[in-house]
C-alpha cells in the first residue's frame, strides 16, 4: 500500500495531539488517597504471594487502592467484598452500578494513566504487552487474570483475589454459593442432555467452542455445541461459522450474546433467510441474554447459568 | 463533444490486434467461466447438498422437464435464500470491483491504480467504523452499515477530486497525490474511532476484511442497479480508454474531453465500488490482478479488458468466496484474506512479467 508510511504519521501525529489535549484529565484526576479505612478484613494475613496468570506475586500489606481493569474482576471485588478497597475501574466495568468508574482502558492500557491514580494492587484481564512489566518497574504489584477457561479456573481466580485482598472468607462464600447454585441449575434439566446449542457472539456468526467459559457452561447441561466442528479452524475458541452451516445443524437452542452489540432479538433472528427452518426459531427456543453477562467469568455466571436452564425447562415446546 | 461512437470513425484500427474488440474465443471462455464458478458456488458449500441433488433442484424449476426436487424444506432454504443470494452477490461485486480497476489503470494510466486509490476504501471503512463503533442507528435493527460505507467511499473519492482540482498541475499525479492524502486522513481517522471503542474492534475488523455473507435477496438487489448502471458507463468508454493511454495532451489533441471523461469514469467506477463494498466490505486485490490478467492474456486494449474484466471478476470472486466459505468449513476465512493470498503471489508473478510494459 502506497499510503501505509503517510497514514502511520499522521495516526502517530493525531495520537500525539490528543495525549496532549486529554494529558490535563489525567493528572486532574485526583487519585483518591487513603481515605478508605481498610478494617473489613479479619487480620488477614500479609504479606501474601498469590498466583496469577503472570505468575507469583507477592503483596507486603493488604491494598487499600485498587485499579481493575477488567470488568470480571471488578465484579469480583465488589461480591467479594473488596469494593471499598477498589478507587478507580476500567471504562468497561459497568457492573455494578457503583464501581468507580474512570477513562481507563483495559484493551489499551496506559501505564501513566494508571500509576496517576497511585494504585498498590491492578487487576487486569488483559496485557497488551507492557502492562505488567510497566507496572512492575513501578513497584506496583500486578494479577493478570486471564480469561478463565472453565468455572474451576474463574473459582480460583475468585480465591487468589480474595486472598490478594484480605478478603478470603469472602471470597469462599462468592465461590460456594455459586458451586451450590450452579450444580442445582444443571441438575435442573436432565431431559436436555445431547440436545444442541448455537451460541452467537455476532450477527456475522461468531461463535463460541467447548473450548471458552462459555462453552464449559453448555457442557454441564451435556449440551452438544455446533460451534465444536469449527474447533480446528479457531483455536482460540471463537469461530466464525457460516449462516447455512448453522441453519443445517438446526440448533435445538439458540442463545443470543449480541442482544446489546448489535441489537439482535429473537425477533430479528427469526427474519433471517433460511432460519425460520431452525427448530429453536420455530419453538421460540432463543436465549436472549445480556451480552456483558455471557462475555464474562464472574460470580453473575450463575444469571445466565439460570438463564439456560430456565429456557432448557421448556426446550422443544412450541410457544 | 465527442461521443464513442464518433472517436471511432476518428480512430480507425491503430495497431491491429490491440484495438479489436473481444474475439469470439475469449468471450466464449469468459462466458464458460462465469457459468462454470456460479454453478459450483451452488453446489459446493460448507453443507453437502449433493451435487446431483442441487442440479436436480434447480432442473426442477425449469419448466416442462418435469424433473422432481428431492429437497427437503431446509435443504431447500439452505440453497435458495442462503446460498444462491451470496453466490449472486459475489458475481456483482467481483465484476464491479473487477471492471472499475481497469478503468482506474486507464484514467490514471497507472498499473497499480485499484477502485480504492482514490480514499473509496478509506471513506468506506471510515463510515462503516463510525456505524460499528457509536452504533448508530441500531435500536431500530436498521443496519445502517452500507449506507455509511456507501457514502463514506462517496465522499473520500469527492473529495480527493475536489482537492486534486483545486491544485491543478498535471492532472492524473495530482489527483493520486490528493488521494493517497485524503486515503491516509481518513484511514487515520478510522483507526482513531477503532482504538477508542476497542470492544467493537473484532466487528470492525471482520468488516474491513470483507465478506459476502449476505441478509437475503435484498442486499442484491440494492446492489444490482448501481452495478449495472455504472458497467454499462465504464463498457461505453472503453474507447475512450484506449485514447487517454498515449497521455493527456495527446488526447486532447486529438478531440477527447479528457477532464470530463475522467470524471465521469471515475464518478462511475466510484459509485459502482461504493455500492459493492457497502455490503461485502473491504476486499483486497481482485481490483488489480483481474485486469492485469486479462491484459497477460488476452491484450492490453480496453475493448478486450473491460468486459473481459467485468466477467472473470465476477466468476474469480465467486470462485473465492467457495475457498473461504469451504476451506475450514464449517467455519469461514474473511474473503479478503483469500482473495490477497491467492492474489499477492500472481500480482508479483504479474509485476515481473509487465515492469516494462504499461497498461
Amino acid at each position: 500500500m502506497l499510503n501505509r508510511p503517510l497514514a502511520t504519521a499522521l495516526a502517530v501525529l493525531l495520537a500525539l495531539v490528543l495525549v496532549a489535549c486529554g494529558g490535563d484529565d489525567d493528572t486532574a484526576a485526583p487519585p483518591a488517597t487513603s481515605t478508605v479505612t481498610a478494617e473489613t478484613s479479619s487480620a488477614a494475613e500479609f504479606p501474601v504471594t498469590v498466583e496469577a496468570d503472570n505468575g507469583s506475586v507477592t503483596l507486603a500489606k493488604e491494598p487499600n487502592a485498587i485499579v481493575s481493569l477488567s470488568a470480571t474482576a471488578t465484579e469480583t471485588l465488589f461480591a467479594i467484598g473488596a469494593g471499598e478497597q477498589v478507587i478507580a475501574v476500567d471504562d468497561q466495568s459497568n457492573y455494578p452500578p457503583d464501581a468507580p468508574v474512570s477513562d481507563l482502558s483495559g484493551f489499551q492500557p496506559n501505564v501513566e494513566a494508571i500509576a496517576g491514580y497511585e494504585p498498590d494492587l491492578v487487576v487486569a484481564a488483559y496485557d497488551p504487552g507492557e502492562l505488567v512489566d510497566g507496572l512492575e518497574k513501578l513497584n506496583i504489584p500486578v494479577l493478570l487474570q486471564d480469561a478463565a477457561p472453565d468455572l474451576d479456573a474463574a473459582y480460583e481466580q475468585i480465591e487468589a483475589l480474595g486472598a490478594a485482598t484480605g478478603n478470603v472468607e469472602g471470597a469462599e462464600k462468592v465461590v460456594q454459593s455459586m458451586q451450590v447454585e450452579i450444580e442445582e441449575l444443571a441438575g435442573s434439566a436432565p431431559g436436555a442432555a445431547g440436545a444442541t446449542v448455537y451460541h452467537e457472539l455476532g450477527p456475522d456468526f461468531f461463535s463460541a467452542t467447548s473450548e471458552t467459559f462459555i462453552g464449559s457452561v453448555y457442557e454441564l447441561f451435556g449440551l452438544v455445541n455446533i460451534a465444536d466442528a469449527a474447533a480446528d479452524a479457531d483455536a482460540a475458541g471463537y469461530p466464525q461459522l457460516s449462516g447455512e452451516y448453522v441453519v443445517s445443524e438446526n440448533p435445538d437452542l439458540v442463545v443470543l450474546a449480541d442482544t446489546k452489540c448489535c441489537e439482535q432479538t429473537a425477533a430479528t433472528v427469526a427474519k433471517r433467510p433460511g432460519w425460520d427452518q431452525i427448530d429453536a426459531v420455530a419453538n421460540g427456543d432463543i436465549v436472549e441474554a445480556d451480552d456483558d453477562i455471557a462475555s464474562r467469568w464472574g460470580p453473575r455466571t450463575v444469571e445466565f447459568v439460570a438463564l439456560i436452564a430456565e429456557a432448557l425447562a421448556g426446550l422443544g415446546q412450541p410457544q | 463533444m465527442t461521443s464513442a461512437g464518433g472517436l471511432r470513425a476518428r480512430f480507425p484500427v491503430r495497431q491491429g490486434r490491440a484495438l479489436r474488440g473481444v474475439s469470439l474465443r475469449w468471450a466464449l471462455a469468459a462466458g464458460v467461466f462465469v457459468v462454470v464458478a456460479a454453478l459450483l458456488g451452488l453446489a459446493l458449500g460448507p453443507v453437502d447438498l449433493g451435487i446431483v441433488a442441487v442440479a436436480r433442484e434447480v432442473l426442477s424449476h425449469v419448466p416442462f422437464l418435469g424433473v422432481q426436487s428431492s429437497f427437503s424444506e431446509t435443504e431447500d432454504a439452505i440453497l435458495w435464500e442462503l446460498r444462491a443470494p451470496r453466490v449472486v452477490l459475489g458475481l456483482l461485486v467481483g465484476a464491479m470491483l473487477a471492471s472499475a480497476g481497469a478503468a482506474y489503470q486507464g484514467v490514471f494510466r497507472n498499473p497499480l491504480a485499484d477502485p480504492y486509490l482514490l480514499g473509496a476504501a478509506a471513506g468506506a471503512g471510515l463510515g462503516a467504523t463510525i456505524v460499528i463503533a457509536y452504533d448508530v442507528g441500531g435500536d431500530g435493527g436498521l443496519d445502517l452499515r452500507p449506507l455509511a460505507a456507501f457514502a463514506g467511499a462517496t465522499l473520500g473519492v469527492a473529495v480527493a477530486y475536489l482537492l486534486g482540482r483545486s491544485v491543478g498541475g498535471r492532472e492524473t499525479t495530482t489527483l493520486i497525490l490528493a488521494g493517497v492524502t485524503v486515503a491516509a486522513f481518513f484511514t487515520a481517522l478510522q483507526t482513531y474511532v477503532q482504538q477508542r471503542s476497542a470492544d467493537t474492534v473484532q466487528e470492525v475488523y471482520s468488516w474491513i476484511l470483507g465478506q459476502l455473507e449476505t441478509s437475503g435477496w435484498t442486499d442484491v438487489l440494492i446492489v444490482l442497479p448501481y452495478v449495472v448502471v455504472s458497467a454499462l458507463v465504464l463498457l461505453w468508454h472503453r474507447r475512450l480508454l484506449d485514447v487517454l493511454a498515449v497521455g493527456d495532451d495527446e488526447a486532447a489533441s486529438l478531440g477527447v474531453p479528457v477532464a470530463r471523461v475522467r470524471l465521469l469514469v471515475v464518478a462511475a467506477a466510484t459509485l459502482g465500488t461504493a455500492a459493492a463494498v457497502a455490503f461485502s466490505g473491504l476486499i483486497a486485490f481482485v481490483g488489480i490482478i483481474v485486469p492485469h490478467a486479462v491484459r497477460l492474456m488476452a491484450g492490453t486494449s480496453y475493448r478486450v479488458v473491460l468486459p473481459l474484466s467485468l466477467a472473470f471478476g465476477a466468476g474469480f470472486l465467486v470462485l473465492m468466496d467457495l475457498v473461504s466459505r469451504t476451506a475450514v468449513a464449517p467455519a469461514q476465512l474473511p474473503i479478503g484474506v483469500v482473495t490477497a493470498f491467492l492474489g499477492a503471489p500472481f500480482f508479483a508473478v504479474v509485476l515481473r512479467t509487465t515492469r516494462t510494459v504499461g497498461p
